[in-house]
């Protein structure tokens, strides 16, 4: 029988009270989300916080919806607390992003899609988590708000490495932020995953976002060129979950298949696996390569039917 | 140090005294007695533990009991009525969906939700939302057939669809067992 330390238990009210707890407890106390990734740490007795703060009282941070509107692109927010299985069952975020529905399909199950939260899955900062992988490759941002006010940090600097953020021990991540693609161009995004079983962590995945527009002087019958890409990685060691120089390799090129493969080849060298009970590191690159490779793929199809 | 919780389970509120690192599944089975939520893996992998937190099936080894003060909670208990076995019970009984039962009260109780919300789920759809759940023994394929039946039998219908020989079960025997025939004389 798996136990928790002991610990205090208080319950937020509003981010302002979860704020006050957090000052009141101090750094050893830990948010408490879904918590679906800190309670069986817990119990394994891999984390022992001396207090943790439930915030599920704060439906105020359960929300995903467009803002902004008019000529310039607007932004996809998406509350903290918005639970995996609302991301997925979303029609907007699918809408714009359907690397969210992508990843969502494949993260857990259906019953702990329940209660995780996006919020939590960032801030737990997991190695291998998908949702990492996923805001990265849109270069989404976090807000986060502490005692000093309201910030926003670009989420490609949001993690310090291993289970750490840059969300202070009195902060609290309260929304994601993704840019809407300027109108006029072409956009997609996908995600591909390997699990050794139904809802495992990833032993590797690669999410692509690719904005396309045609060069005026490029012939018709051209493909489109990459405006901008963004890859993320997840579960190989990619900092900040990016494959940042395959994105510059794209950058302005033709969206083809032989650029994609390039592409794949650069990320699979700049990645950083371990070996563990998932692989070794060589499957580990040849996967971070090939699963690059197949979400530029799906993402440039996508693209080209929201063109059609 | 504990805390004094209240916790509405089948209907009923409950109140104890318990420690915050109490887990929900211990709650219920040691401190309630509903001992039909199971306790399997402890680590979110199982399922055999869900339950319904305020109407949504969640995996009670990973929600602590303080997180439910407040809240409602359904178990595989709140399922028969006075009117009988709720249709996703009866389901298990009409299409073997069990053979050691261990994972039935998780099976029953996302199968009920998934009815809830979905009340005629394709077979992949069905597929879908146990995929969170282990069998080790039945395997899947009479678990899938039982949420079926129950699309099917919705409440109400249950009594006089029992009654109906057992049909589209080529696994079970359609003729009476000599066993059989002896229950039958000594209940005579």
């Amino acid at each position: 029988m798996q136990v928790p330390a002991p610990f205090a238990y208080a319950r937020a009210s509003s981010v302002d009270h979860a704020l006050d707890l957090l000052a009141q407890y101090g750094p050893e106390a830990r948010v408490l989300a879904g918590g679906h990734s800190l309670i069986p740490m817990m119990k394994l007795r891999l984390a022992a916080p001396e207090a943790l703060i439930d915030i599920n009282d704060l439906t105020d941070l359960s929300y995903i919806r467009v803002e902004g509107d008019g000529p310039a692109a607007g932004v996809l927010a998406i509350g903290a607390m918005t639970r995996h299985a609302e991301l997925l069952a979303s029609t907007v975020a699918g809408q714009h992003f359907p690397i969210f529905h992508d990843a969502e399909r494949v993260i857990a199950d259906p019953i702990v899609r329940n209660r995780g939260t996006v919020g939590g899955s960032l801030c737990q900062a997991d190695p291998s988590e998908d949702l990492a992988a996923v805001f990265a490759a849109l270069r989404a941002s976090a807000v986060i708000r502490g005692p000093a006010g309201t910030r926003t940090v670009p989420i490609r600097e949001f993690h310090r490495g291993p289970y750490e953020t840059v969300v202070g021990p009195d902060e609290l991540l309260i929304e994601l932020r993704v840019p809407l693609p300027p109108p006029g161009e072409a956009s997609g995004s996908a995600y591909e995953k390997v699990e050794r079983r139904a809802g495992d962590w990833p032993v590797a995945a690669a999410g692509a976002v690719l904005r396309l527009a045609r060069d005026p002087g490029d012939p018709p019958d051209a493909p489109p060129r990459v405006v901008e890409a963004g890859i993320g990685l997840t579960a190989v060691g990619a900092a900040h979950y990016v494959a940042a120089q395959a994105e510059e390799f794209l950058r302005g090129k033709p969206a083809t298949e032989e650029h994609f493969v390039e592409a794949g080849q650069i990320a699979s060298a700049e990645c950083n696996p371990s070996a563990d009970q998932r692989g070794p590191v060589d499957y580990k690159r040849h996967l971070a390569g090939e699963l690059t490779v197949r979400a530029l793929r799906r993402a440039a199809a996508r693209a080209r039917e929201v063109a059609a | 140090m504990t805390m004094r919780i209240t916790v509405t389970v089948n209907g009923v509120e409950q109140t104890r005294e318990v420690e915050p690192r109490l887990l929900l599944t211990h709650f219920l089975r040691d401190e309630l007695g509903l001992t039909g939520t199971h306790w399997g893996c402890d680590t979110s992998n199982c399922g055999t533990c869900v339950v319904w937190l305020e109407g949504t099936p969640v995996k009670s080894c990973t929600v602590l009991a303080v997180q439910a003060d407040g809240r409602s909670v359904r178990t595989v208990e709140g399922l028969e009525t006075d009117a009988g076995l709720d249709p996703v019970q009866q389901g298990f009984v009409e299409c073997h969906g069990l053979q050691c039962g261990f994972c039935t009260p998780g099976m029953l109780m996302t199968a009920r939700w998934l009815l809830d919300h979905n009340p005629d789920p394709s077979e992949q759809e069905i597929r879908e939302a146990i995929s969170g759940q282990l069998c080790r023994c039945t395997g899947y394929e009479n678990i899938v057939r039982a949420i079926r039946w129950a699309a099917e039998h919705p409440a109400g219908s249950v009594t006089a669809e029992s009654a109906e020989p057992a049909a589209e079960q080529p696994t079970v025997p359609a003729q009476a067992t000599p066993a059989d025939a002896a229950v039958e004389e000594v209940r005579a």
